[in-house]
């Protein structure tokens, strides 16, 4: 991808070089202003860029400062505590961080594999004639507002899990060893896996049709040539298609990541915004988004808003971390790549 | 009370309350041009619609219209504070410590409550019993189970289902919280001494719902669930509410004369700042679990005529046809007695700056 990248740029820059050059040589108005239009589009475009840059440090800064009196007094204490107690404003961020964490690792965990499926019938399997709605349908899926998801959650889905799912992940799962803990507690319908879940099926558009786009880029030559020494469809998907659209693939799984990350409405639907930790994947827990939207007009204080800011501040901050690695996975496996041949 | 439209049932129910309360607010952005004189206030959501459906009639009448935000109470203190709004609103009263620092006068306007809602398969409506103690243990987590002793006491003969008790409160701060947790403190001694009382607290069991729309959702929708709603809320989407004992001993219903004879019970005279919480109050038919919501102004004007103006307004909501629009919505009026004491008040407290009286 970036190869194909410089290629374009030096395809580019070739005739300007050759105008610049030319224009150097002879005077002519008419490249002049042309030069001219160039070089304030340059500017405008470079000013935009980093109009990006200072809007994010501005952000950055803000909730810093904004955060300051939370980080005076409870310190590093504040990511390890698990209290939220406004009567005694001692807060800790920890149930909302893992509550974060946990809903979109759920949500990831059920959302790439459905939408590598989706993809992958959508390149290789589907008739032509099932190609287009179905692609459509897809996307229509990610045009959908958020409340929607959390209120089809709470109201269809919270019945079925607490009448159906739950008791029976109860019954089977929470009796084993290892992961019974992560099964345990009344049914309720409302809980973190519900969050998860819900989240899952938000992200799976994002996710499946970033995934289809960058599957129909693969040359057909390098499919055909699989296909023609033999070998199924999976081994193509697998050794051939995937293999060719990593960064792409990453690149998806990150937007959808991204989103179950900063997810807000249909979380707060679902998830019980209770300040507890629990082993159990079904109990009531909290996000940062959700516990923000919850709290943040009432919150009567300076130690409560600035508690609450520095929850925002620390969900910026883990975005940055789970970019940065997803950057880091890719290094790694272009290095990994390189071995091999 | 953020007002978040939650369940369908809650949207069609409220939908004609709020809708009052859209169109006045119509009606007043196309009049703010015409009126000098319109007054602004911001605060509590759950007087929103009797304040919107007040300033209609009360336009309609005058000329004066008045703007309100329904911001929340803690926005509305702010906003007072930082004097943007002529007057602010909140569901919980300031301490009377809080309002000298500020210079700022407190009344209350109309009175409310809270109900204990339920979701207990063939309960109905005022089946179930519950007293201030078991409600306190509910909360603390210290009974779980529907048919433990301690409710079957109460309800002798009902046959109460051996499923777990899932508790439901409110995510976001607050003042149908803080009347709870306020009643929960006066009636257990470990509640206040493990949670307190606030607009939000630490709560040591359950789930949060959003707004009284969140709580009742969640309550219908999840079997063997208690949660709190606000009284005029409980009423129009017909939830099933429990029964509660009062101080005097009888089990009460909610309804406007159980809350009325609450408010009677009261001495707001010897509440200073009127900082009175209406949990708890004495009478053979009061409901134990009422509070007022209230204004704040400053008792020093920079504005008299404004000041002046928001006066008259209120003056005007507390006579007879202010009172007919809040029964109108649910809301229990005042009794004559505590209003014509607040106007007094008025008269004594708000000044302008040159120490005239406004009212």
């Amino acid at each position: 991808m970036h190869a194909s990248a410089d290629a374009l740029a030096l395809i580019i820059d070739a005739p300007l070089s050759a105008a610049k050059a030319s224009a150097a040589n002879m005077p002519n108005p008419k490249q002049k202003s042309v030069h001219l239009q160039d070089v304030t589009f340059r500017w405008v475009a470079r000013f935009f860029a980093f109009m990006v840059l200072a809007i994010l440090l501005g952000i950055i800064a803000s909730l810093v400062h904004g955060s300051l009196p939370a980080i005076e007094r409870f310190g590093f204490g504040f990511l390890a505590s698990t209290e939220w107690n406004p009567v005694t404003e001692s807060f800790g961020a920890l149930v909302p961080i893992v509550g974060t964490l946990l809903t979109s690792a759920i949500a990831l965990a059920i959302g790439v594999p459905v939408s590598f499926g989706i993809a992958l019938f959508l390149t290789e399997l589907s008739p032509a004639w099932l190609k287009r709605p179905l692609g459509t349908a897809i996307e229509l899926l990610a045009a959908i507002p958020s409340i929607i998801y959390g209120m089809w959650g709470l109201f269809v889905l919270t019945p079925l899990f607490a009448d159906h799912l739950q008791p029976w992940l109860i019954h089977t799962l929470g009796a084993s060893p290892l992961i019974g803990p992560l099964f345990k507690g009344p049914p309720q319908g409302i809980g973190v896996l519900t969050a998860g879940f819900v989240l899952a099926v938000m992200v799976i558009p994002f996710i499946a049709s970033v995934m289809r786009d960058v599957f129909e880029v693969v040359p057909p030559v390098l499919k055909e040539s699989a296909y023609g020494i033999g070998c199924t469809t999976w081994e193509v998907v697998w050794n051939i298609v995937l293999p060719y659209t990593k960064v792409g693939v990453i690149g998806g799984i990150m937007l959808g990541l991204g989103r179950a990350l900063g997810e807000t409405m249909a979380v707060t639907f679902l998830i019980g915004n209770a300040h507890r930790l629990s082993p159990s994947i079904l109990a009531p827990g909290n996000s940062i988004a959700s516990a923000l939207a919850n709290e943040f007009t009432e919150a009567v204080g300076d130690l409560y808003s600035s508690a609450l800011i520095e929850l925002g501040l620390i969900l910026f901050l883990i975005t940055f971390v789970v970019l940065g690695l997803a950057k880091l996975l890719l290094l790694q496996l272009g290095r990994r790549e390189g071995l091999r041949t | 009370m953020a007002v978040v439209l939650f369940s369908p049932k809650a949207l069609q129910m409220n939908s004609k309350r709020y809708m009052t309360g859209f169109l006045a607010a119509a009606a007043l952005s196309l009049g703010i041009s015409a009126h000098a004189t319109d007054i602004t206030g911001a605060g509590a959501t759950f007087p929103y619609p009797i304040y919107a459906k007040w300033a209609e009639a009360y336009r309609a009448k005058t000329g004066v219209g008045m703007n309100y935000q329904s911001i929340g109470s803690g926005g509305g203190i702010k906003q007072i504070q930082n004097k943007t709004v002529d007057f602010g609103a909140s569901d919980m009263p300031l301490k009377p410590e809080e309002l000298d620092k500020d210079g700022l006068l407190q009344f209350p306007t109309v009175i409310g409550g809270d109900v204990p809602v339920v979701n207990l398969e063939g309960v109905k409506p005022g089946e179930l019993k519950l007293t201030g103690p078991v409600l306190a243990d509910i909360y603390l987590g210290k009974i779980t189970k529907w048919n433990d002793p301690a409710i079957a006491k109460l309800n002798g003969g009902a046959k109460l289902p051996d499923s777990e008790i899932t508790v439901v409160h409110r995510s976001d701060g607050s003042g149908t919280t803080f009347i709870w947790v306020n009643y929960l403190s006066k009636i257990s001694p470990e509640w206040k001494s493990k949670v307190g009382e606030g607009t939000s607290v630490a709560w040591p069991t359950g789930v949060g719902g959003k707004g009284n729309e969140g709580v009742a959702s969640y309550v219908q929708r999840v079997k063997g669930a208690i949660g709190y709603v606000e009284y005029a809320y409980a009423l129009q989407n017909k939830m099933t509410y429990a029964q509660l004992q009062n101080r005097d001993g009888s089990f009460v219903s909610p309804s406007a004369e159980t809350f009325k004879e609450a408010a009677a019970g009261a001495d707001w005279n010897k509440a200073p700042g009127y900082y009175l919480v209406l949990t708890d109050q004495p009478g053979k038919n009061a409901w134990p679990i009422s509070g007022a919501t209230f204004i704040l102004m400053y008792k020093t004007q920079g504005k008299p005529d404004t000041a002046r103006e928001v006066l008259k307004f209120f003056d005007w909501a507390y006579s007879q046809d202010g009172d007919n629009l809040a029964a109108s919505l649910d809301y229990v009026p005042l009794p004559d007695v505590v209003t014509s004491q607040i106007r007094n008040t008025w008269k004594s407290q708000i000044k302008d700056a040159s120490g005239k009286a406004v009212y």
